[in-house]
């Protein structure tokens, strides 16, 4: 069954005269893993924001647990649905580091020692733990996009949407980022990105957007050794575009892959 | 006998106003005219910093214990405001929606031209022609506010290369653009290089914009570890995560360990497919 559902959405900005999306349909089930690529203005994040109730649609429907968006609150969707916005200066609040991560388990009523007890174990997996009494708006860009991942993940919602998770992230917060949606226990992730390297790596399943509409969605490595989707504002990874002149047949995604594949290949 | 340099940084610290710590500490750096250099380092480490002390924001807007010297063009910043060097840096920060301050993308062009004096039908021409240039005439009347991440960081380019000046300076550019965007831009950057603009970008995506490179500088902790010629430097840093190597690199260093890459290690498919020693079967 279907978890989240998209289905013939359309959706225009007020005062706006074109559709930011176009006649979406979507399907995503239980632990599914899905990447959202397209262009700058494609409607990735306008999509996301349908996914927990923020924007509902003007036209068609978008259902979640089967449960029609325009018919639900977003307080109540929002326990179901984790969202971490591409702008960091839009969700965070607090006074402190601290309070930003523990204010959704202070809402949902939980108790004192268990919000102490995770609070201090997801700042610290974070690296942000000697942050915890200062303000979040002195943090560095790539620090305060970590705090709202934070925030969001602490309260273990069923489906966690990420809106360019890795934007001005380094390297090694990459990884990070990367190992906590394979270690997440929830039922299902989208995340928008421009990283193909990261899709490649962390999404089973990539959701290509263009003008507002789905022009692509498949197995992720089908999808990358299908077409360079240019036009969609897309360069494939470098793994794949070299991989595709050297004419390696098993289709690697990432570099390791790629080195394994060519000794084999080399081999025979 | 000293070659011009565009920037030269001698034994320069800081710390912010009630921090404690070196957001910079003894950095030694020259830049020479015409280079085209990468500042990379894990998030914390000190590169944007590193740019407000080339662009005079330090110490002149951000308060601090500033020690060293920072010559920017034969300018010395320590005694210099960041509004002398208007026709020598322009600057293009990392979250463009605090450096766009105006209703229209129109005006946001026209503001540094007016702050300069210029006349309104010289302010006129070069506006139009940056507007085209960058495809941002149908955005022409809207409000910088109102735009999407990518349009931002478009017109707080256009704006910062609108007074031509000498040296371009980019805090992480390309970290809300799509790829194809991304490439576009470090094509643009390619194009003012060759024109003799000085580049100077913070980046993570190394496998994106370190071919156009010829300087690479890794920082760590407020310090400059390393600094050279890019390909030497990523050399250095393969097995490290301190920076993001290009997979091409990865790959290559990969097959060269196992006897199957010769020469030098690649930035670009042409040279990987030239260093390869043993062609994998065609097809696929």
């Amino acid at each position: 069954m279907s978890i989240i559902s998209f289905d013939g959405v359309y959706y225009t900005y007020p005062l706006s005269e074109k559709p930011a999306l176009n006649g979406m349909t979507l399907e995503i089930s239980k632990g599914e893993r899905v990447a959202l690529l397209g262009g700058n203005g494609a409607g990735k994040t306008t999509a996301l924001k349908h996914v927990n109730g923020l924007l509902r649609p003007n036209k068609g429907s978008v259902k979640i647990y089967g449960e029609d968006t325009r018919k639900t609150n977003t307080s109540n969707l929002s326990r179901k649905v984790g969202i971490v916005f591409q702008n960091p200066n839009h969700q965070l609040f607090a006074q402190t580091c601290w309070d930003e991560v523990a204010f959704a388990l202070k809402n949902f009523g939980y108790d004192d020692l268990e919000i102490e007890k995770r609070v201090e174990s997801t700042l610290r997996f974070f690296g942000l733990w000697d942050y915890k009494d200062e303000s979040p708006f002195l943090l560095s860009v790539g620090e305060k996009k970590r705090l709202t991942i934070a925030s969001v993940l602490i309260y273990e919602p069923q489906i966690l949407v990420l809106d360019e998770p890795t934007a001005g992230q380094d390297i090694e917060q990459k990884k990070k980022i990367g190992n906590l949606l394979s270690s997440f226990k929830g039922e299902a992730v989208i995340a928008s990105t421009h990283d193909m390297d990261f899709a490649a790596r962390n999404f089973s399943r990539v959701v290509i957007m263009s003008s507002g509409k789905i022009v692509a969605d498949g197995p992720t490595r089908d999808i990358f050794y299908m077409g360079d989707w240019k036009s969609a504002g897309i360069l494939e990874p470098q793994t794949v575009s070299i991989a595709k002149i050297t004419g390696i047949s098993s289709h690697p995604l990432t570099s390791e892959e790629f080195v394994e594949a060519f000794k084999e290949e080399v081999a025979k | 006998m000293n070659i011009l340099k565009a920037i030269a940084a001698s034994n320069l610290s800081f710390s912010y106003e009630g921090s404690g710590k070196y957001a910079l500490k003894d950095v030694n750096m020259d830049i020479e005219e015409g280079d085209f250099v990468i500042i990379a380092g894990p998030s914390g480490c000190g590169k944007s910093t590193l740019i407000r002390a080339f662009n005079g924001l330090i110490p002149h807007f951000y308060r601090g214990k500033y020690e060293g010297d920072v010559i920017v063009d034969d300018h010395r910043l320590p005694n210099e405001e960041p509004h002398q060097l208007f026709r020598i840096v322009g600057t293009v920060f990392q979250e463009p929606e605090n450096q766009l301050l105006t209703f229209s993308v129109e005006r946001e062009l026209a503001f540094p031209l007016e702050n300069a004096g210029l006349a309104r039908q010289d302010m006129k021409k070069i506006v139009d022609s940056t507007l085209k240039k960058f495809g941002l005439c149908e955005l022409r009347y809207r409000s910088p506010n109102e735009l999407s991440g990518g349009e931002q960081q478009k017109v707080a380019i256009a704006a910062a290369l609108i007074s031509n000046p000498k040296i371009l300076l980019l805090d992480e550019p390309t970290s809300n653009l799509d790829p194809l965007s991304a490439s576009a831009l470090l094509d643009l950057l390619h194009h003012l290089n060759d024109e003799g603009m000085t580049i100077v970008l913070s980046e993570h995506r190394l496998s994106l914009a370190a071919p156009y490179s010829n300087k690479l500088a890794i920082m760590d902790k407020g310090r400059l570890i390393d600094y050279g010629n890019t390909i030497d430097v990523l050399n250095k840093y393969i097995n490290q995560d301190l920076v993001e190597i290009p997979d091409i690199f990865l790959i290559a260093n990969a097959l060269k360990q196992a006897g199957y890459y010769e020469g030098e290690m690649p930035l670009l498919i042409s040279q990987f497919l030239s260093g390869i020693r043993k062609k994998p079967r065609t097809g696929g």
